[in-house]
């Protein structure tokens, strides 16, 4: 069983359809990138799985682990192992980063019946993952995002995907923004975190991304619905010939 | 022709019934003022009965104020006015001695307790009182003058810096106090552990009326916490009419801590005015989660070149609490530094004030002022006015202020929810990471843990109160935000 099939997909914000029939088929273990033009609909995807109220889904369907992921509210998503990074992450003052990871291990522990950890089981932790995501240690205790650098807020995302330890881990164009240093600790993170019962959607506009995260599929999305699939290679080829050929492309082809 | 006489005569009646009204309204208090006189006379010195019979002019000469009065435009008094409240006579302590436990403040240097006006000494804890920290219930204080028995000073200080003229509630205070605490901070000494003031309303099925009336001299490079803390036990009316004077001489470091938590049915009308010397450092922390209708007045005067204050509050209303911060900070001196920080969270049909005013005289050069105030409304009903006022005499000064009014950001408590937390939790949360903006100003740890405690509760409450009502409304409502700097 596929840990996310997505069938036929039409979600609509403000009452303009964006997702107009999307299929995707994730395995466990995979790495997916999801490229397109602005405005194509990846965002969309991305809020769509995490479960954000304001965008409606008026058709299709999302099974996650064999459940009904639109169903499930965020937290409950969450709880079941989705994660999205934040395109932009959101500031949180008077809210420790700490206190805050630690809140939601223990929100999702609670979930699954688990016992709550405490500051000693989690503080090692928290520091080893710290130091693999070269952040400063002083960030324990600042809060949560608040004068944090972009670089700094996307680190911090994949921080948290590397303490929260999804099934599914949406990555929303966590590239954009970022100097080529902040990118490769951020890939180093992704790439530490692959596993075979994992799966990571990557949601960018550019292939830059993917010269340090290695993809096994790239999807092409255009005007709301996959126009190609393929490896790797695809990635580049889209860089070459710019999205204006699998615009063309999508045109000629039957939806 | 007739019918503009006819208006006139109705109107004439009209005026009439209110005035015979608002008499027999003040008849309570005229009562209590001769009662009081009977019973202090020949034992007062001149110069208290002096001070009570101007406070008394003052208050009888203008009664209380109307919201045409520009100080007290959102706040109206009519249902103060309506109730004839009455003194109490002595403690009558209603309650047992195991209601108080609850109230006590752990890791105090010493609690002084006050029910319904007068100071209990069986129910106070003055046993291991650090050096350096003298204290006398008022009365005595007053009465025995510079007899030895009470620390000296008073008569410098007491009445010296309360606005009788300008605040009608300071001036029948003046004229009504039956007791209260006097605090003397000896030169040079650092008071580790804070003072609790603990004052009680007990009716008992009466709705009593007290006016506690509380003096601190802290005196040159002598630091110490204060806490006063304002309770009832019961559910009765109460009308606590307080006021404080507060002195910080020359280098002195003080902190402040007002609590209110009286029931909400009660009516607190609290005024701290503080004298600032030369260098001294003082913090007023307001910390208001009770009472039915409440009015905060903070009043500090830097009076000495290069003062610094901090006046950092937090009120939390719901139902139909109406809670009135009236901030005067007056820069007198030069090179004075002035924070107000003031975060207000509204639910029910709960109405806030914030009128931060500041002054900065001629002399005050130099001086940085900033105020800051921001709200949350979790409610549609909810309601705060907020009004900066700024009189610069000064040319050569820095005066900002900010006020925000909002609801929590949705994008937090989806942020919050995508990591695991239930909406519930994820908007608590925020609304006690908002709260606690305030606590993280506070230094002063056994004060600051007591207020961390009493917020807590406090957004527990409003936690509760909440997932009754219908929950689902808050998704619609929309963000809106104002931001003002000038």
């Amino acid at each position: 069983m596929a840990l996310l099939e997505i069938q036929d997909l039409h979600a609509s914000v403000d009452g303009h359809e964006i997702l107009k029939g999307l299929n995707l088929t994730v395995d466990a273990g995979e790495v997916h990138s999801i490229m397109g033009p602005n405005g194509s609909g990846k965002s969309t995807l991305a809020q769509v799985l995490a479960r954000r109220e304001a965008y409606q889904v008026t058709g299709g369907r999302v099974l996650y682990d064999g459940k009904d992921l639109l169903e499930m509210s965020p937290e409950v998503a969450a709880c079941e192992g989705v994660f999205m990074a934040f395109q932009y992450p959101v500031e949180i003052p008077g809210i420790g980063n700490a206190y805050f990871l630690r809140s939601a291990m223990n929100a999702i522990r609670k979930y699954h019946g688990q016992e709550e950890l405490d500051a000693m089981d989690f503080l090692p932790l928290y520091k080893e993952r710290l130091k693999l995501l070269e952040m400063d240690e002083s960030l324990m205790n600042r809060s949560v995002n608040e004068g944090f650098s972009g670089g700094e807020k996307k680190r911090n995302e994949i921080l948290q995907l590397a303490m929260l330890e999804p099934k599914l881990a949406i990555l929303d164009e966590t590239d954009s923004g970022l100097d080529i240093d902040a990118l490769r600790i951020v890939a180093q993170g992704v790439n530490s975190m692959r596993s075979k019962d994992r799966a990571f959607l990557v949601i960018t506009h550019y292939q830059r991304l993917l010269d340090y995260i290695a993809t096994d599929f790239v999807h092409v999305l255009v005007d709301g619905k996959i126009a190609r699939s393929g490896g790797p290679e695809l990635a580049l080829e889209l860089e070459e010939k710019g999205y204006g050929w699998a615009e063309a492309d999508a045109q000629v082809q039957p939806a | 022709m007739k019918r503009t006489r006819k208006t006139k005569v109705r109107n004439g009646k009209l005026r009439q019934e209110t005035k015979s009204g608002t008499q027999d309204r003040l008849a309570g208090y005229s009562e209590a003022y001769s009662q009081l006189r009977t019973q202090r006379h020949g034992r007062e010195p001149l110069w208290m009965q002096q001070l009570r019979e101007d406070g008394w002019a003052r208050f009888t000469a203008r009664g209380f104020p109307t919201t045409h009065d520009e100080d007290w435009r959102f706040t109206n008094l009519a249902p103060l006015a309506r109730i004839p409240f009455r003194r109490a006579e002595k403690v009558e302590a209603g309650f047992l001695a195991k209601e108080l436990e609850a109230h006590r403040l752990m890791g105090a240097a010493c609690q002084l307790v006050f029910v319904n006006g007068h100071f209990a000494p069986e129910l106070s804890d003055v046993a291991s009182l650090p050096r350096g920290l003298e204290w006398c219930a008022l009365k005595r204080a007053v009465d025995c003058g510079l007899e030895a028995c009470a620390p000296g000073g008073i008569e410098q200080h007491l009445g010296r810096y309360a606005d009788v003229r300008r605040d009608v509630f300071a001036a029948l205070n003046t004229a009504l106090w039956e007791d209260g605490a006097y605090l003397r901070i000896r030169r040079g000494v650092a008071i580790e552990h804070p003072v609790h003031l603990l004052y009680i309303t007990a009716g008992s099925g009466d709705e009593i009326m007290t006016h506690p009336r509380t003096l601190v001299v802290a005196e040159e490079q002598s630091q110490v916490a204060i806490v006063e803390d304002y309770v009832s036990i019961g559910v009765e009316a109460g009308f606590s009419n307080a006021v404080t004077e507060l002195v910080a001489a020359d280098g002195a470091v003080v902190s402040h801590f007002l609590v209110e938590r009286e029931n909400l049915a009660s009516f607190n009308v609290s005024t701290l005015r503080i004298e600032q010397g030369r260098a001294s450092n003082v913090a007023s922390h307001s910390i208001l989660t009770g009472g039915g209708l409440v009015r905060n007045n903070v009043h500090p005067v830097l009076a000495g070149e290069g003062a610094e204050c901090l006046i950092n509050g937090l009120f939390v209303g719901d139902g139909h609490q109406h809670i009135d911060n009236y901030m005067l900070v007056e820069h007198a001196r030069p090179q004075g530094a002035s924070r107000q920080f003031y975060n207000g969270i509204l639910a029910g049909h709960a109405r806030g004030v914030f009128h931060g005013r500041i002054v900065v005289h001629k002399d005050a050069q130099k001086t940085d002022a900033k105020q800051t105030n921001r709200n949350l409304l979790l409610s549609d009903a909810a309601r705060i006015d907020t009004k900066p006022q700024l009189e610069i005499h000064a040319d050569d000064v820095k005066c900002t202020h900010g006020a925000t009014i909002g609801q929590i950001e949705e994008e937090q408590v989806f942020y919050l929810r995508s990591r695991g937390f239930p909406e519930v939790e994820a908007r608590n949360l925020l609304l006690y990471a908002f709260a606690a903006e305030c606590l993280d100003r506070m230094k002063e740890p056994a004060a600051r843990a007591f207020a961390e405690r009493l917020i807590e509760q406090r957004l527990d409450e409003l936690a509760l109160a909440k997932d009754s009502a219908a929950g689902d409304a808050m998704l619609e409502e929309e963000t809106q935000n104002r931001e003002e700097v000038g």
